[in-house]
């Protein structure tokens, strides 16, 4: 018990409001504060009770009743309650509202499908939907769905994004900008105070730097570790590096509207010609595993029956001689230039995607943007072939399959459907999904799914990124969620 | 001194022009440039529904000429509008960050010219000798060597191995202390906090020779070359003949008419470290204002970008100012109309 532990990010926080927050940094730090009606298990996407201490679903699957958890308060002593719950709600959804200061990008994400929302009695609050959406429940247990405390938004006003008041095991003390936050344990905790009497969450952008800090003992965990920099802290007995499944696929996206990737036969050829086994020895230092569907098997509804393509690049020459191009053809492969968990060492992963392909005749120019300007053109459709990859939000399928290959995401230059690929028999399997209660019935609509794109091949799916972390040896009783954000709650240092 | 002071107020006049040329190119650069903030902010993740929504609240949706108006209005108000990714206040984020990296530069600018000069000094007076071959050397290669691995090197020795400086940061994040200025040891000294003035100086030393390096290099050869010049005119001649020691003349007579292009170099290299100290700031996790506007131009934060690069290029005209001025003192013929 007690002592002040240190976490090393590579940002320090964007914002500590958990409406507004974007990027993990920020997300590290509200997820100490701030609590969700439902949160996610320790190790897995399924959830369980968190501020709801129990809720049901209308048969019909519109309406939503959580039974919040008695006596819980929020850090400025104020009640946390259903009427607390409607009010961030509403301060999300509602342009009008007093409050809605912010982006609040992920609201439309997280509360797709939510008509309104009532506080029924003062631990009673009613969600009713507009159309029966099965991966709601997993969507309150997101970040962005942490509720603040009402009273505090409205003291802060526009300033309530530094000036943080939530229900979770920490809470807020200082915040220097792009240097560090300081959290003190809630000792009122309802599931228990925190082991550690305070957390600092520190921002130091450059790798190595991050690195020696943690060698020195000067700060106690750290995130984003360089792959190449594995083996040094493997060697050192003073750390730990934390590995496990991430939740996350990089992948190759073919332009189906653009020849000759509207061939089949085409798309088949390039995914026997690329080796995906290799690109994880050369580039993920082993951590991570090939691809072979559109979402990862840490999730329920992986299809395991499919195989991926084998790697050939005879079988892919084959195939592009049937196709009509004997001699193989020019193209372009897009690569961003951002690492990534899914994507480790962009560039060098492109320049090897490139020279497997040139093996079985396909001649890729190697091509790249800054990464806002390759996210406007690669969602605009410009691209013949794009590498890009994608984390999981909250760990239900339909946030993979739904949101990257569904005929709904082709819309040019918003899509996040990057191959432009629209299959009608896909578009009715996941609806269906969408819309069943049942888990083992959507488990099925989603492997059927999986089979489809498999052989219509809008992909190469390449790599199931790893969740990598590193940490002193004395930090005790640390996992590293799949979804990769660091819930600090229950560790503790030891000697 | 009429003159002075006529010559001061037209200069300051011929700010406003730049003001608005600055304001016009940074934001049509900026808006020009492919890359929307609400794709950035949602990174993979923006559904079609989000961008749309997002783009019409951050008013990005009206034309550009337009947006280009409603904002000059608002910074004539003195509003320079709040931040797309968090909202925080344009004017709090440069009022915190600039003071770091005015602190930064200043002690970076202190150890350059105070070693630069020095070297450049004894570099001339024993010109041929080996201090004047090893110095010179030495600042070839403090110009050409990348920062970023001599960061990690001083890092490495002075703080990992002999563990005589901290490795980060700005302050250790145990000590309190009050920010009022956002400058640590103003502040530090303000409040009396002594261990907090310790611990910033402690903090500022690895940064502050790291970015020096280059302006270090710069200022010895240009001190060396320019009094070396000076020395072979003719009243160095006839200081010399008047039977005054080496000493003597470089100092009294000499230096101050070398001075000229030293002060113009340091006053150039002032302002371009003021938004240039990026690669230095990450290395050592410094929150100054140059990952500020990196960090801004990447998530395409235009109310940021604008507003920094408003007030670096202030800051560039009122140091070249300055640098003007103090030829007048340097050299009496000199003069300003």
């Amino acid at each position: 018990m007690g002592g002040t532990l240190v976490f090393a990010q590579a940002q320090n926080a964007v914002t500590l409001d958990p409406h507004d927050a974007t990027d993990g940094f920020s997300v590290n730090n509200t997820s100490n504060v701030f609590d969700t009606l439902v949160r996610f298990r320790a190790d897995t996407t399924q959830v369980e009770p968190s501020l709801a201490e129990s809720w049901t679903a209308s048969t019909d699957g519109l309406v939503w009743t959580f039974k919040l958890r008695k006596g819980v308060k929020f850090h400025d002593g104020t009640r946390l309650d259903a009427e607390a719950v409607k009010f961030n709600y509403e301060r999300q959804i509602n342009p009008k509202h007093p409050y809605h200061h912010g982006a609040f990008a992920y609201a439309g994400f997280t509360f797709q499908n939510v008509k309104s929302v009532e506080a029924v009695d003062e631990l009673t609050v009613r969600f009713t939907l507009s159309a029966p959406f099965a991966p709601f429940i997993t969507n309150m247990a997101m970040f962005s769905t942490g509720i603040a405390s009402p009273a505090a938004i409205k003291k802060y006003g526009k300033d309530f994004f530094k000036h943080p008041v939530g229900s979770g095991p920490f809470k807020f003390v200082e915040w220097v900008q792009k240097d560090h936050a300081t959290y003190e344990a809630n000792k009122e905790y309802w599931a228990g105070r925190p082991c550690i009497d305070r957390l600092i969450i520190r921002g130091i952008p450059d790798n190595t730097v991050r690195l020696l800090e943690m060698e020195k003992g000067t700060a106690h965990m750290m995130n984003q570790v360089n792959p190449p920099d594995y083996g040094r802290i493997r060697q050192n007995k003073d750390l730990v590096l934390s590995t496990g499944p991430g939740l996350n696929i990089g992948y190759l996206a073919m332009n189906v509207e653009k020849e000759p990737f509207n061939d089949v036969r085409i798309r088949r050829a390039v995914n026997h010609a690329v080796n995906k086994a290799a690109l994880v020895r050369a580039f993920y230092e082993g951590i991570g595993a090939p691809a072979t569907n559109p979402m990862p098997p840490t999730i329920w509804g992986f299809n395991r029956a499919v195989k991926g393509y084998e790697h050939s690049a005879e079988t892919a020459a084959k195939l592009l001689a049937e196709a009509g191009y004997p001699n193989g053809f020019s193209t372009e492969l897009w690569w961003p230039n951002r690492a990534r968990p899914y994507l480790t060492q962009p560039q060098k992963i492109a320049e090897a995607l490139q020279q497997q392909l040139a093996k079985a005749g396909i001649r890729a120019k190697l091509v790249t943007f800054e990464w806002g300007t390759y996210l406007s053109k690669t969602r605009s459709g410009e691209h013949p072939m794009a590498i890009l990859g994608w984390i999981g939000d909250n760990g239900d399928p339909d946030n993979f399959l739904y949101v990257l290959l569904d005929k709904d995401n082709t819309e040019k230059g918003k899509a996040s459907n990057i191959a432009f690929y629209k299959s009608n028999a896909v578009h009715d399997l996941l609806i269906k999904a969408q819309q069943a209660s049942d888990q083992a019935a959507r488990t099925r609509f989603y492997e059927q799914a999986q089979e489809i794109i498999h052989r219509d091949a809008p992909w190469v799916p390449l790599v199931y990124g790893a969740r990598v972390g590193a940490h002193r040896t004395q930090v005790q009783n640390f996992s590293l969620h799949p979804l990769q954000i660091w819930w600090l709650h229950r560790v503790w240092i030891g000697k | 001194m009429a003159a002075m002071g006529r010559y001061v107020g037209r200069r300051l006049v011929e700010i406003v022009p730049v003001f608005f040329g600055v304001l016009l190119i940074v934001f049509v650069i900026a808006h020009l440039t492919p890359g929307d903030p609400v794709l950035i902010a949602l990174g993979e993740h923006a559904t079609p529904e989000a961008i749309d929504r997002l783009r019409a609240e951050l008013d990005l949706d009206e034309p550009l000429p337009l947006q280009f108006i409603t904002y000059m209005g608002r910074v004539m108000r003195g509003d320079l509008g709040r931040s797309i990714q968090n909202n925080e206040r344009v004017i709090v984020e440069l009022g915190t960050r600039f003071p770091a990296t005015i602190e930064l530069t200043f002690a970076a600018m202190l150890v350059a010219s105070v070693v630069g000069i020095l070297t450049g000094i004894v570099a001339a007076a024993r010109q041929n000798s080996w201090f004047d071959g090893a110095s010179m050397f030495v600042a070839l290669f403090g110009f050409s060597m990348p920062i970023f691995w001599l960061g990690i090197m001083l890092i490495l020795l002075f703080a990992w191995y002999l563990g005589w400086f901290p490795i980060s940061g700005r302050l250790d994040y145990t000590i309190e202390l009050t920010r009022l200025t956002n400058f640590y040891l103003v502040d530090a000294l303000l409040s009396g906090t002594w261990k907090a003035l310790g611990d910033a100086l402690r903090h500022l030393v690895l940064p502050a020779v790291t970015l020096s390096t280059v302006a270090l290099a710069i200022i010895a050869r240009m001190t060396r070359s320019s009094l070396l010049e000076v020395l072979r005119q003719d009243y160095v001649r006839t200081a010399r003949a008047k039977g005054l020691g080496e000493v003597r003349v470089i100092s009294r007579h000499a230096l101050k008419n070398a001075f000229i292009p030293v002060v113009t170099v340091i006053g150039l290299n002032v302002g371009s470290l003021l938004g240039g100290a990026i690669l230095t700031e990450t290395i050592f996790a410094w929150p100054g204002v140059g990952r500020l506007v990196v960090d801004a131009i990447f998530a395409r934060d235009y109310p940021i970008v604008q507003g920094a690069v408003l007030v670096i290029a202030l800051v560039f005209v009122v140091v070249n100012l300055l640098v003007d001025l103090s030829y007048a003192y340097l050299d009496p013929r000199i003069r300003y109309g």
